[in-house]
């Protein structure tokens, strides 16, 4: 145990690792009469938590770490989202039937997707991070809903009618392997005198400045580091749900990552990834109850602010 | 040229209802510095009481538009006071951001709660005619259109502008208002009551909205779902920002600056229409990150 602790990243490897043993088995093993626990659409969703950890935990950097308040989280992935599926379906038509030949691509795809929406995240961050409190959140909303527009009125992107016939490259296994590395480079840099840094901004700026950090510079740079994993996310999404609308990556996604993240506890990334674990599933449990679909986010919220 | 003043008196149409939403954004940012992001589904309740109420006022009145606008903004005032009763207040001394996702869950909480069957339900609903649109003829070549719920829309808001300016700048409450919204611990040391005061920007504030969402029923005629509320809302919020956000006047003009273009970018492209918005935010915030009228805050070490 002492050495888990001491070895944080191992540790994160090893969780996933067993977390993935586990439901592969259970979905593979037929502990239920007629097959096994976990059918094709308890899979998808346990890929969307993975997902969702990412877009939380890199929003968590932003908001819980660096103390600032974005709210345009979902612009970022829709950048990734359509980046990607532009590359894999658009131009070069890649098919799941030559694996060795697609994954590439995918993985180039979503790499591109994580790039263009770091170059986003730059664009929208540096001159916005001066601004303080409030209005970094205004302006965060706004660029995210003029890249929906951006994407409804070019018609290569499928514009208002959203993009479909896009591959479905992304698999458990994707997820897991995406999921491992993006949190583990998230928690380095965390961990690493940028992450100090970012506290100490989050803290108060003013000491951070006369303790010689660059704050507006901490600030674009992990906004820029966000962004690039919001971006792969959205690539990852894209390959998942194989079709996507631009209003998928509204304002009102942008909350569903607020809320997540301060389930969990934004300063944690533990609570980060707790949070879209457990609001991932609930709606879907409760789509029996399809309207009362949202109402017990509000109920959880209350007992962790 | 005909095109332009058609465009022009469009946005001003849709200015106007903005307006009385921003206003609300507006003076309850100016006191307790939240981002009431509830706001928009205030003005949705607001619409929805005009399709349960007119048909009850039409049956006791007679005449059915000003008794539904009144009790809408009754109800939608005491909606407003009770929101900040039960999750604003206990979290007033907490850090700001609790209670700005306090405001983004009361946001939710409304949305969803009423799209419950027995509530309003999820349902489309045609919004009862308050008021029959009738062209007015207009002498010249031009072509306008121009009808009366567009004169209606422009007066009432205009009218309920002016109360409010009066309330605001002559009336005591409204003198302490200002006093609070400028430097909160002073006024209270001058023996204002704080809690009354933002009571009443939680109760004016929806009021207006509830307003509003009268007019927009009255305008547009359907009521598609409760989460009707949130791209209005987040428009005239917009706009309030515009206009720097906390100052009344600023959130006047940003919402007719936001209807106007508006107006202009839908008919060029009616998906642009949505986005100008937001890029005539941008561009403005980064010239002036305060907003057009609003005042440069130095930080204070």
């Amino acid at each position: 145990m002492t050495f888990l602790r001491t070895h944080r990243t191992l540790a994160t490897v090893i969780a996933f690792v067993l977390a993935y043993v586990v439901i592969k088995l259970l979905s593979v093993l037929p502990l239920v009469d007629g097959g096994p626990l976990l059918n094709g659409y308890y899979i998808q969703l346990i890929a969307l938590v993975g997902i969702n950890i990412v877009m939380t935990v890199s929003l968590g950097m932003v908001n819980g770490f660096t103390g600032q308040f974005s709210i345009g989280h979902a612009g970022f992935m829709a950048v990734g989202a359509y980046t990607s599926a532009m590359i894999t379906t658009v131009w070069l038509h890649t098919s799941t039937a030559n694996p060795w030949t697609a994954y590439p691509v995918f993985i180039a795809a979503i790499l591109t997707g994580g790039l263009l929406a770091a170059a986003a995240g730059y664009l929208v961050g540096a001159p916005s991070l001066r601004l303080k409190g409030d209005y970094l959140a205004i302006v965060t909303l706004s660029a995210n809903e003029l890249i929906r527009t951006v994407i409804r009125v070019t018609e290569v992107l499928g514009g208002p009618r959203g993009l479909g016939g896009i591959p479905k490259l992304t698999t458990l296994e994707v997820v897991f392997v995406f999921a491992i590395v993006s949190v583990v480079l998230m928690r380095n840099y965390l961990f690493s005198s940028y992450g100090r840094s970012m506290k100490a901004v989050r803290d108060s700026e003013i000491a951070a400045e006369s303790m010689a950090i660059n704050t507006t510079r901490q600030k674009v740079f992990v906004f820029v580091f966000s962004a690039f994993f919001a971006g792969v996310s959205g690539g990852v999404f894209a390959h998942l749900l194989q079709f996507i609308h631009p209003d998928n990556f509204s304002f009102v996604k942008s909350l569903e990552y607020l809320i997540y993240l301060y389930v969990g506890g934004s300063t944690s990334i533990s609570g980060a990834m707790v949070g879209p674990a457990i609001f991932t599933f609930l709606p879907e449990l409760m789509r029996g109850l399809q309207k009362w679909r949202l109402v017990p986010q509000r109920h959880r919220k209350e007992v962790s602010a | 040229m005909g095109q332009f003043l058609q465009q022009l008196i469009n946005g001003i149409q849709l200015g106007s209802i903005y307006a009385l939403i921003a206003l609300g954004y507006t003076m309850v940012y100016g006191i307790v510095r939240l981002i009431n992001f509830a706001h928009a589904d205030i003005f949705m309740v607001g619409a929805y009481m005009g399709y349960f109420l007119a048909p009850v006022m039409a049956k006791v009145f007679g005449g059915a538009f000003i008794p539904t606008i009144i009790a809408a903004m009754l109800i939608t005032g005491l909606l407003g006071f009770i929101m900040e009763k039960l999750a604003y207040r206990p979290l007033r001394y907490k850090s700001r951001l609790s209670a700005l996702i306090t405001a983004l869950g009361v946001s939710l909480f409304l949305e969803n709660f009423c799209a419950l069957p027995f509530v309003f339900g999820p349902t489309f609903r045609k919004f009862p005619d308050l008021i029959v649109a009738k062209n007015i003829p207009l002498p010249g070549s031009l072509g306008l259109i121009i009808d009366n719920v567009l004169l209606l829309d422009v007066g009432v808001s205009v009218v309920l502008m002016v109360l409010l300016f009066w309330f605001v700048n002559k009336t005591l409450i409204g003198k302490q208002m200002r006093a609070v919204s400028f430097d909160k611990p002073t006024a209270s040391l001058m023996g204002i009551n704080i809690d009354v005061v933002i009571s009443t920007a939680f109760i004016v504030g929806p009021a207006l909205a509830g307003a509003g969402g009268i007019l927009f029923g009255v305008t547009y005629g359907s009521l598609n779902s409760p989460s009707l509320g949130i791209w209005w809302g987040l428009k005239a919020f917009i706009a309030a920002v515009l206009g720097g956000i906390g100052n009344i006047p600023g959130a006047v003009l940003g919402a007719y600056i936001m209807g106007i273009s508006e107006a202009f970018a839908t008919s060029v492209n009616s998906n642009l229409g949505y986005g100008i918005a937001f890029a005539i935010l941008i561009g403005i915030l980064l010239v002036r990150p305060s907003g057009l009228l609003g005042k440069f805050m130095p930080e204070k070490v």
